[in-house]
Parts: structure tokens; sequence; C-alpha cells
């Protein structure tokens, strides 16, 4: 489990490092995903090493949110002035970005099947 | 209790409360009981743990009178693994690559078409109920990651703290939506679903997603990542044109 940490803050490190470098907005840890991408798919022992560890912080990836979440509650004056129309406006956005981005998804391989599918030839 | 036990008491809560354990300790307990919650009624929807969680904490808070500062003191420690968090979504991506391989024409069309209707759509609404700028550029990037969307927010002239609200709140209501959404939609597909909730709600849609399916957990994460950089680029391009 040290192993896997320590490979974990290392990516996110040399992540954060590139991102300060090459000024481009990507973030520390994304650009430390990538690498650790990389890694991986080249070294399956490795993989299998923070596989356990990566696991674990993604099904409590809600835990990580929570301090973010109370402080929406201590700021919720925020909505005071425009209750409303602030609600609304990200309802409505929210659901409708929902709806388009997986109808265009399914709709895209309705039109295109992915390969696999293609594979079974489906007629 | 005489009043000496109250005295004492007080004391050691004054001693507690100025470490960063006992805000720590809250924090995982509060999400612990949101989480059992969550599982008893099967992962409904509205039974978010990330609402549940931090209702708990916010009626300790009130109920102490502490301040946020106070409580983050403790709190940054699981804030804090957000990143690595970010890091481990590259396990995943290795072991379903072919699975993300298949369905790449999917991800880049539905990525700009979500990605255009989140900020778009956030705009008009906003113009049309006549919110003044600064709210509207606050609101605009709501559908990414906090870092990202106030960096946005404030070139176009939001206030970041504002945007770090509407983005939480953005997470939480996406989360909220997504399962009974596509279930109305009749979409079934993991990959789909999760790629939705992931554009609309970055990291709280995909946290839900992980809990639901770990398929549409990962669609969800490579959503969000790629989503935070389309927008970066698009907003510019779209307040150019109006």
């Amino acid at each position: 489990m040290i192993h896997a940490i320590a490979i974990l803050l290392a990516m996110q490190l040399v992540g954060e490092g590139l991102a300060r470098l090459t000024g481009l907005g990507i973030p520390g840890p994304v650009i430390g995903r990538v690498l650790l991408a990389v890694l991986a798919a080249l070294s399956p022992k490795l993989r299998k090493l923070v596989e356990p560890v990566a696991t674990t912080l993604l099904g409590h990836l809600s835990l990580l949110f929570v301090p973010a979440a109370v402080g929406l509650i201590q700021h919720l004056d925020v909505f005071a002035s425009d209750f409303w129309p602030l609600i609304a406006a990200l309802s409505v956005s929210t659901l409708l970005t929902l709806i388009v981005t997986a109808l265009v998804f399914i709709g895209v391989e309705r039109v295109l099947p992915p390969a696999e599918a293609a594979g079974k030839e489906q007629s | 209790m005489d009043s000496f036990d109250v005295a004492e008491f007080l004391e050691l809560w004054v001693f507690l409360e100025a470490t960063p354990l006992l805000w720590l300790t809250i924090t995982v307990v509060a999400y612990a009981i949101g989480d059992s919650l969550s599982k008893a009624v099967n992962r409904h929807p509205l039974a978010n743990p990330v609402i549940l969680a931090a209702g708990v904490v916010a009626i300790v808070l009130v109920a102490t009178s502490t301040s946020y500062t106070t409580y983050f003191s403790g709190a940054q420690f699981v804030h804090f693994m957000l990143g690595p968090a970010t890091v481990s979504l590259a396990i995943p991506l290795v072991t379903n690559w072919p699975e993300v391989r298949r369905h790449a024409l999917a991800i880049v069309f539905a990525l700009f078409a979500g990605a255009a209707t989140a900020i778009s759509s956030v705009y008009v609404m906003a113009v049309l109920f006549g919110l003044d700028s600064t709210l509207i550029w606050s609101l605009v990037p709501k559908s990414v990651t906090t870092p990202i969307a106030m960096g946005i927010s404030v070139e176009f002239g939001g206030i970041a703290s504002l945007t770090a609200v509407f983005v939480i709140a953005t997470g939480i209501l996406g989360a909220v939506m997504v399962t009974p959404l596509m279930n109305v939609m009749r979409i079934k597909e993991p990959a789909a679903r999760g790629f939705a909730v992931g554009i609309a709600a970055h990291g709280i849609g995909t946290a839900r997603a992980f809990q639901v399916n770990p398929v549409a957990g990962l669609f969800a994460g490579i959503a969000m990542a790629l989503n935070g950089l389309v927008t970066a680029l698009l907003v510019p391009i779209i307040a150019g044109l109006v």
C-alpha cells in the first residue's frame, strides 16, 4: 500500500512541476494521471501495485468533496440576492448538458457503431 | 453537572477545537454515516453521501459556532486527497483502455457538444433572468472542476469565490439528476451515462458515477478532465461572440 501511495504522490508532484513549467493551464494531477497511465500501460506489475489504493480512493471520491460541499452550505448567502434565477439557471443548464451529452454519445454510436459491434456484423 | 465539570469540558473543547484532528474526524465520521445511509436506500439519487455528510458537518459547525476556516484546518487533509484521486484514474483508464478506444468517436463529439451546451445554456439563462455581468461570468464555467472554473471566471470578470460555490452546487445538482434522467431517457449504457455526468457535473458527478458503476465512473472521469480543457478553449470563443 505504501508503495502505491508513494507512486500516486510522486506522479502528482511531477505533474504539478510540469504544469508549472509548461504553463498550459492543464492541472498538475491531470498530467500526473497521464504519466501514471503511460507507466501502468508499460508495466502490468506497477498497475497491479497501485490498483487496490486507486480503487479505494475512487470508490470514496464522495468523501473528498465533503469539505467543499460544507463550504457551499456556509456560503448559501451568495444565492440570497437572486435565489430563483440562479437555481433555475444552474438546474436547467445542468439538465440540458446531461441530455445533450448523453444523446450525442448514443447518437454517434448509432450512426457509426464502434468497431466491436461492427465486428459482430450486425445488420 | 456542576460548574466545575462544565469548565473542564469547555477547556477540553477549546483544546480539541484548535486541533485539525477534531474536524478531520468529524468529516470522515459524517461521510461514513452518509455513505451508510446512501447504501441503505440502495444509492437513491437524493440520498447523496456528499449532501448527507456536508449536512451533518454544517449542523455541527453551526451548533458550535465554528468558522469555515477553523473547520478547513482539519478538513484540508481530506480535500488534499483530490489530487492523488485524480492521478488514480490512470488505473481504470489503462485497465479499460480497449473500451475507451472503442468509444473514441462518441467521446469527441459528446465532449464538444456537452461543453458548448454547458457554457451557452447557463449564459443564455442568466442573461434572460437579467443577472448582472459579474454573476453571469461567475456562472459560465460552472461545469468544470473548481480550480479551472475559478481561473476562467476571473479572466472574464467573474468572482472566484462565487464560481467556487456555483461549481459545487452544479456538481450536486448533476449528481442528483443523472440517474432518474437517464432512466427516463432509457439510456442504459454506463459509458454514456458516466460521460454525461462527468461533463455536466465534474468531480461530484464522477463520484456519483463511481458509486453506481465502475465503467460509468471511468467515463465520467475522462469527461471531467477533457471538459476542463475544452471549456477553457470554448469560453473565450463564446465570449467573443456575445
